[in-house]
């Protein structure tokens, strides 16, 4: 049974058409990279499946529910969490409330802050530099902490599956190395599903998995990360050689 | 002393009004230009409707412990109502249209007064053990002016903790920062609308008391100066910034107050003039605002 399911999914902003009938499933447990050149339509896709911008046509099943054209909260109340492009810390809160903001939606008003207090501590265990700045504002953490504190966010939901867009912007790459190394680490300890998207196949063929290239809103490969990144094919398809 | 205890006063009412202005735009955007009304509303929610110049108090006769909370119900009420009727309606439109939205309803709050009550301000007399004088340092403070002061601190401080202290203030918080990202944390959109107007519509319930204390009157009118000045608050503290609306709230109620005192006495009709000259002021030199809101970003 796959944990996420798209079918024919389209995405359009006004007359532009961003993503075009995709259909795949993600099953428990798997990893997934969306690669693709800018303008592919990677964030689009994340954006219809997390309730942010509906789809125009088709349907995605998440987790046994059709979640297609519900709200963001009802989608991530089914356990599908979202880090978006860019990050989005809320800047004025501090580090601990940021990771609180997603707390709320599972536990009632009496238990949560016992509750609350055990996921935090597993997060600052996965990330000891939050815990050492539990009380600074989000606002002032450099670009790789403030990677941690949103993907620290994003469990802090206790989700099925987590999706990350573009982990690595702005970082350096031995920032990004420790990102990707905690967010392996978790995999395996907390059985997550990851759909991770990627400009460049680099990390996806270092991490392994199954990888996706989009190109012009339509998935045009789908396969094995390691055997697909060496291959021909998909340099073809990533720079559009020979398609005309 | 006196001039001390009028600034504050004045100050605590725009501090009330321009608070409940920036809570809902921290949310969604939304300059409320209904508010006002609804605090004409609450006023008159204690009235039994007739047209005559003696109002027939109603709900106004109930002792204090159950005319405030009947009051703050009122305001919360309304205010959620036209969350419920009409905003929700405009959630994705921009917010010019919503804001013309707003006017609209405030117009329709004020007419439904006017069918009710007639334009006639009508005296009434609320909370009459308040206007006793009491001295402090030497000075004849009517109790009414000290209350209001308290009241508006212990406002302040209540809704501080609320928004440090509790789940729901931390999600109004995080909300008014990056609605769509709360959302995706899954923060109930709704939910925190309906609180932010909620709470707001209860701030507009402490101003109806207030001001209906003070003045001994009801008129159609009396929430639209007060809503005013709020606004020019709000737009002064940085629009959104709770602690801004708060800060300029007060300045504003100083600046008038100290206006009253030093300007010439042929002046002093214009007062406002020269007050809305210190506006413009201020917003030259800080477009922002005097605290700029972080998060300015797009709602839904």
């Amino acid at each position: 049974m796959s944990l996420l399911a798209l079918s024919n999914v389209s995405v359009r902003y006004g007359r532009l058409t961003a993503v075009r009938g995709v259909s795949f499933t993600l099953a428990e447990g798997e990893v997934l990279f969306v690669t693709g050149p800018n303008g592919a339509g990677k964030s689009s896709l994340l954006r219809a499946i997390a309730g942010v911008t509906p789809p125009a046509g088709g349907r995605i099943d998440f987790a046994d529910h059709d979640i297609t054209g519900r709200a963001p909260e009802d989608i991530a109340r089914l356990g599908f969490s979202m880090v978006p492009e860019g990050r989005e810390v809320f800047g004025s809160l501090t580090i601990e409330e940021n990771l609180l903001v997603g707390t709320g939606m599972h536990a009632s008003t009496r238990g949560w802050r016992a509750r609350a207090a055990s996921e935090l501590e597993a997060v600052y265990a996965t990330f000891p530099v939050l815990k050492e700045r539990r009380h600074s504002q989000a606002g002032l953490l450099s670009g790789g902490q403030q990677q941690m504190l949103v993907i620290g966010r994003a469990l802090m939901t206790t989700p099925r599956l987590v999706a990350i867009d573009e982990p690595s912007l702005g970082l350096a790459p031995n920032v990004t190395d420790q990102v990707y190394e905690r967010l392996i680490a978790l995999r395996a300890e907390r059985r997550l599903t990851l759909l991770i998207v990627e400009q460049s196949s680099t990390r996806a063929m270092m991490v392994g998995g199954r990888m996706m290239l989009m190109r012009g809103g339509e998935i045009v490969l789908d396969g094995d990360a390691r055997a697909l990144g060496q291959s021909e094919a998909m340099h073809a398809a990533y720079f559009g050689y020979g398609e005309h | 002393m006196q001039v001390v205890f009028d600034a504050l006063s004045l100050g605590s009412l725009y501090a009330l009004g321009a608070l409940g202005i920036a809570l809902i735009f921290g949310v969604m955007r939304l300059v409320n230009f209904a508010h006002g009304d609804v605090i004409a509303f609450c006023v008159f929610a204690l009235l039994w409707p007739s047209v005559d110049a003696v109002a027939i108090v109603f709900a106004g006769n109930l002792p204090w412990f159950l005319l405030i909370p009947f009051t703050l119900a009122v305001g919360a009420g309304l205010s959620v109502l036209s969350e419920a009727l009409v905003f929700r309606r405009f959630r994705r439109a921009n917010p010019a249209t919503m804001m013309i939205a707003s006017f609209a309803l405030g117009f329709v709050i004020r007419y439904f007064l006017l069918m009710l009550f007639s334009s006639r301000p009508k005296s009434i007399s609320l909370l009459p053990g308040l206007s006793q004088p009491v001295e402090i340092l030497g000075a004849r403070i009517p109790l009414l002016q000290v209350i209001t002061i308290l009241v508006t601190l212990a406002v302040l401080v209540g809704l501080t903790a609320f928004l440090r202290r509790t789940r729901f203030g931390l999600e109004m918080r995080a909300a008014a920062e990056n609605f769509t990202m709360a959302r995706m944390l899954g923060v109930r959109a709704n939910r925190v609308i309906m609180g932010a107007f909620a709470l707001s519509g209860a701030l507009a319930g402490a101003i109806a008391l207030i001001l209906g204390s003070q003045t001994g009157t009801a008129n159609i009118m009396m929430g639209a100066s007060v809503m005013l000045m709020a606004f020019i608050a709000t737009v002064i503290g940085g629009m959104g910034s709770l602690a801004g609306a708060v800060i300029a709230g007060f300045a504003l109620g100083a600046v008038a107050t100290v206006m009253q005192v030093v300007l010439p006495p042929d002046a002093r009709a214009f007062r406002d003039a020269f007050v809305y000259g210190a506006v413009i002021l201020v917003l030259i030199f800080r477009p922002q605002g005097l605290l700029a809101a972080r998060g300015t970003k797009e709602r839904v």
